[in-house]
């Protein structure tokens, strides 16, 4: 069966040149990069290397690049770090509503530690007006979150427009752009934030580290408390594989960015096109021209998003949802509520999401796959009778 | 993807009595798609026994197992042994549950039960609904 991979939001692939790149540190380059002798000597000129690539993919000088285990970690590095370091000028903070749980839970987490949260809305689009931004700032807000782009729906936010906002309220301004480093260009100074998170499984480096940048001078209290590692910003002995992998992750994203951004949109768009020119009641979700390169998100009104899932991957597609039943805590997704999408067309929720690997045949593989599988589900529905009743009896 | 049986992927990839009765004896629905997921059984009623049962679900894979198996295990019965259709009985019949989708198998056997009051309840042999079974959780 045709195999189809369609959840890059989720992870990448591995690449194999980062694999290649990883292995000597997984097996003879074994040393701790904080020892001194030529196994540590080996181990800290490769993480110091790696530290240079990513520092370039972001456009930041390198000592300001921090490792650490993912994403998620960077976030919470610097959303709680951040606002610890600033609260003798003020306890407030202010993220948008459809940011990453490790973005809004870390939020959350200040909440309870004595901070107040504003979450800016968004509009339908999943958009964050920079206006409202500038409307929740107060004298007393320290630190402003808002993501870069949404892997859910894929919209692209003003990031320097509500960077710029920030800075003359006198805020730290931080971005989560777990969505967008390595696959769209991102350059730190351009976009003028002050801290911004990255993960490497999200752009074909291996799962298990992320880094954050952190411009210089910027005061951010250490997540991990131990030894020197990271300059003392981030205790724990380096996960030098890892971290090789990150930096040879983010050298190839740099140089193939261009190719892979026209190479990922194509598909996007021909998959955006054709599932809603074949199927009817569909709403592509996010923003229509403000997306991710490699995003397609829609809702599939009157059906549920796990039983799509379900008979996808029976055709070897794998996709991801937001639906309630597809979440372990079997709540819809914030980020498609947060846009004002009713909660039952929410739950029918389904998202496309391209990687390098995939092709023009995959996509029209899924264009021929989807429409039976709706049917089917459409058959089955109540919902869809009714509305077929209510459109009969319109008439 | 959660783990699910064989059983409840046999019952999800090809369920059994999907449709209406158009000319229905009674007709139960549970849920609401808000919370995700939604049952309608239709049945017919000969001799107090099920002669037809017929489902229309809305929901994930084990809500449209659940539907598809309680119809197969009421299809037949009479009316007092397929008020005996539980949720454990029919988790147990899906060779198990996760734990998380264990409110489906609720919602079947309510289903159920619903269509059966509204079959009673339009032939006026109704006395009243004897509420929640001790076994049926929210």
């Amino acid at each position: 069966m045709r195999k189809v991979y369609l959840d890059n939001a989720a992870t990448t692939p591995i690449l194999p040149e980062v694999l290649q790149a990883m292995l000597p540190y997984l097996k003879d380059a074994y040393g701790n990069p904080q020892s001194l002798h030529g196994w540590g000597d080996e181990a800290r000129e490769a993480i110091e290397d790696a530290r240079g690539k990513v520092a370039a993919l972001v456009g930041s000088q390198p000592e300001e690049i921090i490792f650490t285990s993912s994403g998620t970690e960077s976030n919470n590095f610097a959303i709680k770090g951040l606002a610890m370091a600033q609260q003798s000028k003020g306890k407030h903070i202010v993220v948008s509503a459809i940011e990453h749980f490790s973005v809004l839970h870390s939020a959350r987490t200040l909440e309870k530690w004595g901070f107040e949260m504003t979450q800016v809305p968004v509009d339908k689009h999943g958009l964050v007006d920079p206006k409202e931004v500038a409307r929740s700032l107060r004298k007393d807000t320290v630190l402003v979150s808002v993501m870069h782009a949404n892997s859910e729906v894929g919209t692209i936010q003003p990031i320097r427009e509500i960077a710029g906002l920030v800075k003359e309220a006198g805020a730290v301004f931080h971005t989560d752009a777990v969505a967008t480093a390595g696959t769209m260009p991102v350059d730190v100074r351009e976009l003028g934030m002050d801290a911004l998170s990255l993960a490497g499984n999200q752009f074909y480096g291996p799962k298990g580290v992320g880094a954050l940048w952190l411009k210089k001078g910027m005061r951010i209290i250490p997540f991990l408390d131990g030894g020197v590692q990271e300059g003392g910003w981030r205790a724990g002995t380096e996960n030098v594989p890892a971290i090789v992998g990150l930096g040879k992750a983010a050298e190839l994203a740099k140089t193939e960015m261009e190719s892979g951004m026209a190479h990922l949109s194509t598909l996007r768009d021909r998959l955006i096109e054709g599932l809603l020119s074949r199927i009817e009641h569909v709403i592509l979700t996010g923003h229509p021209t403000r997306r991710l390169p490699g995003n397609a998100s829609f809702c599939v009104e009157f059906i549920e998003g796990e039983a799509m899932l379900m008979l996808l991957s029976q055709r070897g597609i794998a996709a991801s949802s937001g639906s309630a039943c597809t979440s372990r805590a079997l709540k819809v997704s914030h980020v498609l509520t947060a846009m004002g999408i009713p909660a039952e067309v929410a739950q029918g929720s389904l998202l496309f999401s391209f990687g390098r690997e995939d092709t023009e045949e995959d996509v029209d593989y899924v264009l021929e796959a989807l429409p039976p599988i709706v049917d089917r589900l459409r058959q089955m529905s109540p919902l869809y009778a009714k509305f077929l009743k209510a459109q009969k009896g319109g008439k | 993807m959660p783990v699910y049986s064989e059983k409840v992927m046999d019952h999800f990839l090809n369920p059994r009595n999907v449709g209406e009765i158009e000319d229905a004896d009674g007709i139960g629905e549970v849920g609401n798609p808000v919370c995700g997921d939604m049952m309608t059984f239709y049945i017919k009623v000969k001799d107090n026994h099920l002669s037809d049962v017929k489902f229309k679900t809305f929901g994930c894979g084990a809500a449209i197992a659940v539907s598809s198996i309680v119809s197969e295990m009421a299809k037949g019965k009479t009316l007092e042994e397929a008020r005996k259709i539980t949720p454990s009985l029919v988790a147990e019949e899906l060779q198990g549950l996760p734990k998380n989708k264990y409110h489906c198998s609720n919602l079947g056997a309510q289903a159920l039960n619903k269509a059966i009051d509204d079959y009673l309840k339009k032939q006026g042999k109704m006395v009243k609904s004897k509420g929640r079974r001790k076994d049926e959780k929210k």
